[in-house]
């Protein structure tokens, strides 16, 4: 029951990132739109006074990762994502085993705590 | 050279190096409370769930939705993880889509993480606990409730989180518009965005409790109201 729901949690989450994600804005995002106030996008450059006229190159822009795409590839948006949710399953679930508590052999495994 | 502007979170530059090194520090240290306050939250149980959370969020932050013509949002999932896996774990959780985010993704600059983990993965995961906490009586009566909780919360955060980026701005921003503007524009847009992070939230924190209430760390503790095929059993006896 556990390994299904998980597996499952799993499932939405590639679907996301690999696919629905295909269906997302790409207008600019809250911070975003805060950031070009002031400013009309001219092709690269940015026209006029606004904050993200300081937004710097980004250090990993050289990531075969950079801006969810796999090597810049056009439409490649989808792997990017699904590589992305792998990466952070692993990281984050790796991490939470780690740290998670033992409970002492003989204890009931499923027992709810409630304190 | 690339000088368009495109990112989801805070880029480098937005704001001065010292209070880039600020809010650096009060990222670690609020982050490494989190991570010891975590550990008696997470078991065998609830150890896989936290890490299939964090790569959820980090999908659904990649679908921006549409707010205002020229405008969007993505969830941020302050409330999310909060509620389900607590503030502890959940702010790790955020913190690892973040640190994913901008050292692969090139999304939210590196010298920004700081501010970026305090905005989101402390303020709007506490924010979205706190005002869940407060509703916990309401959370618990009912799926309705949990629902209606998880929206809440998950506007509450949103709103909250903004504020972070106001407050990093007005302590020391590089410049570009009023902190005025800054202020009503963050405001502004993050109420809007908050009505799709509330329904985004109370649809998944609702689509785990129809499942897996035990999962849910809001209800932790309650009697198993919102399961109907786990009735207590009968008897008086002992």
């Amino acid at each position: 029951m556990n390994r299904r729901f998980l597996l499952a949690f799993l499932l939405v989450a590639l679907v996301v990132a690999g696919g629905v994600s295909y269906l997302a804005s790409s207008s600019p995002d809250g911070l975003d739109t805060v950031a070009l106030h002031g400013c009309t996008e001219n092709g690269e450059q940015l026209a006029g006074t606004c904050i993200a006229q300081n937004a710097g190159e980004h250090a990993t822009a050289a990531s075969p990762l950079a801006d969810y795409a796999l090597f810049g590839g056009q439409g490649t948006g989808g792997l990017a994502g699904i590589i992305g949710v792998l990466v952070t399953v692993v990281i984050a679930g790796g991490l939470f085993w780690t740290l998670r508590r033992r409970t002492p052999a003989g204890s009931a495994s499923r027992s709810v705590r409630d304190e | 050279m690339r000088t368009a502007y495109s990112a989801m979170h805070m880029s480098d530059g937005l704001v001065n190096a010292p209070t880039s090194l600020v809010f650096g520090a009060i990222a670690i240290a609020g982050l490494a409370v989190c991570l010891v306050r975590a550990r008696a939250d997470l078991d065998e149980r609830t150890a896989p769930m936290a890490g299939l959370v964090t790569a959820f969020v980090f999908a659904v932050q990649m679908v921006n939705f549409p707010i205002l013509p020229g405008a969007s949002g993505h969830l941020l999932g302050g409330a999310l993880v909060a509620i389900l896996v607590g503030p502890w774990v959940g702010a790790v959780c955020l913190a690892i889509v973040l640190a994913v985010q901008a050292l692969l993704f090139a999304d939210g600059g590196l010298t920004a993480l700081g501010t970026n983990i305090t905005n989101m993965a402390l303020i709007g995961v506490f924010a979205g606990y706190g005002v869940a906490v407060a509703l916990r009586a309401v959370a618990r009566r009912s799926r309705g409730g949990l629902v209606a909780t998880a929206f809440v919360a998950a506007f509450v955060n949103t709103v909250v989180a903004s504020l972070g980026f106001v407050l990093e701005y007005a302590v020391g921003g590089s410049g570009g518009a009023s902190l005025g503007a800054v202020f009503g524009l963050m405001v502004g847009l993050h109420a809007l965005i908050g009505i799709g992070e509330g329904v985004i939230t109370a649809a998944t924190v609702g689509a785990v409790a129809a499942v897996r209430p035990d999962l849910v760390y809001l209800l932790r503790g309650s009697r198993p109201v919102l399961v109907r095929r786990a009735a207590p059993a009968a008897g008086g006896a002992a």
